[in-house]
């Protein structure tokens, strides 16, 4: 075990939010086809009150603070709430588009010791990305940025959102990352819009896709242990729990609204109202969440892939239950390994059936988590 | 001849959070982790470039924990000399200003 992942283990078991992230607008100066955010601004949180709001995830013992949006550089004080997050020592990671980053932005954010700057390339070809982002040169200011932060010797990972409109371009952007000497993930999330509308989900890749997406040795490490049938879990992993939403990990709104994911849209408290600890440590939706554990999964916990699946809870909300299976995730595991999934057997499927379409992360495996 | 003194000072580059009294230590230059034991957390909590290295030693770890102040001292040395390796304490023989650690 990693001394990294010891210490996510140990804050988990402690219940201790050592990971947060906070979007600070919702605003955009890009329209992502894909994007299921409302760029309005319904009353974004002050620099003051955001800045309290540090205060407190610091005092909570937060230690991995992720700044996103939106496109964080809306805001114009953005650099000040950066100032505050590390005169408050967090470990800082930003996600933006980079299209506002220049060589000034870039040098500030290397004297304010930022960890890493995710940023969203979706092709490498300019008719595909600005197409996808509907801004004009849209990837070329994208790229020149990148080389601004790299001058500086900053971290860069490249985020690849897979879709059917750049499917087949994740080999071009792979082959960019390594030009810019950048990181590069795959980050095919394709989310229902905030208003509950789905029409968003007929971008996501299809099944048989999947499959291909899995079976890609340069998308996927260690492909024989990833995609090797399931093993029965075990007492000990029915005891286990799901991922660390609600546990050690949580999500908090440009409104003060905060969530135990952001993929997971149960209101647990606004911190307008209340203290961050008090929402962490009582809010009813918060233990709740808190509560279940793999035992408790209406259908996976007779499931053969309860210990390899990425199974996420929020998705499971937005399908009508957080005890209930995932189908998105159900497709993943099927298509990983061939092997049907508990949920898949009881409505009869030999192949899975999408209801509410692909929303997590495919390249993932998320283990139970088992207390100490 | 008078004794020189050692001062030790967090640096500006790096994160750092306290969980359940250890230390989360991350340099941004590098993401190189580490956590910290009790004894280290104490020094790295004094590390304020205004306290002589001995002076935390002596306040800090012999006023609280049971050792032997010589190995104290040698083994601070030893400690501050790893981190400033890394990057994580600067150290200087002249008072340094520092970041606070939470």
């Amino acid at each position: 075990m990693s001394l990294m992942t010891e210490v996510g283990q140990k804050a988990f078991n402690l219940g201790v939010p050592i990971a947060v992230h906070m979007d600070v607008t919702y605003r955009c100066n890009e329209r992502c086809v894909h994007c299921y955010l409302d760029h309005d601004d319904h009353g974004e949180m002050t620099t003051d009150e955001i800045k309290g709001v540090l205060d407190q995830l610091a005092e909570a013992g937060v230690f991995f603070l992720t700044f996103s949006g939106g496109e964080v550089f809306m805001r114009r004080d953005f650099f000040e709430l950066v100032e505050h997050a590390r005169s408050l020592m967090f470990n800082v990671k930003i996600k933006t588009n980079a299209v506002m980053i220049h060589e000034e932005e870039a040098r500030r954010i290397r004297e304010l010791g930022v960890d890493t700057i995710q940023i969203s390339v979706y092709s490498h070809r300019p008719e595909v990305h600005d197409a996808i982002t509907k801004l004009p040169h849209s990837l070329e200011r994208t790229v020149r940025s990148i080389r601004f932060l790299r001058e500086q010797g900053l971290r860069v990972t490249i985020a690849n959102v897979l879709m059917t409109a750049n499917y087949s371009d994740h080999a071009g952007v792979q082959q960019l990352a390594a030009e810019l000497d950048a990181q590069y993930t795959l980050d095919p999330t394709i989310t229902p819009m905030m208003d509950g509308d789905t029409s968003v989900l007929a971008l996501r890749i299809p099944g048989e896709e999947l499959k291909q997406v899995f079976s890609n040795p340069a998308l996927v490490e260690n492909q024989e242990e990833f995609c090797a049938p399931p093993k029965a879990p075990s007492e000990e992993d029915l005891e286990g729990y799901s991922c660390s939403a609600g546990h050690s990990f949580c999500y908090i709104s440009p409104y003060g609204d905060v969530f135990p994911c952001v993929q997971f849209p149960l209101p647990t408290g606004n911190l307008r109202q209340q203290k961050f600890l008090d929402i962490w440590n009582f809010s009813p939706q918060m233990q709740e969440v808190r509560s279940i554990q793999a035992k408790h999964l209406t259908v996976c916990s007779s499931c053969s892939h309860l210990t390899s699946c990425s199974r996420c809870p929020g998705l499971a909300y937005v399908e009508g239950n957080m005890r209930g299976p995932s189908t998105a995730d159900c497709e993943k595991s099927f298509y990983r390994t061939g092997v049907p999934t508990a949920n898949m057997l009881r409505l009869g499927l030999s192949k899975p059936q999408s209801t509410t379409g692909d929303t997590a992360h495919l390249i993932q495996i998320r283990p139970i988590a088992v207390p100490a | 001849m008078p004794e020189t003194c050692t001062y030790i000072a967090r640096s500006s580059a790096i994160a750092a959070r306290a969980l359940a009294g250890e230390m989360m230590v991350m340099n941004s230059a590098d993401s190189t982790f580490f956590t910290l034991n009790e004894v280290a957390t104490a020094i790295f909590q004094a590390a304020d470039g205004r306290t002589p290295l001995r002076e935390i030693v002596r306040d800090r770890i012999c006023g609280q924990f049971d050792v032997d102040p010589n190995e104290a001292q040698a083994d601070a040395e030893q400690f501050v000399a790893a981190l400033s390796s890394h990057g994580i304490l600067k150290v200087s023989n002249q008072p340094l200003s520092s970041e606070p650690a939470r």
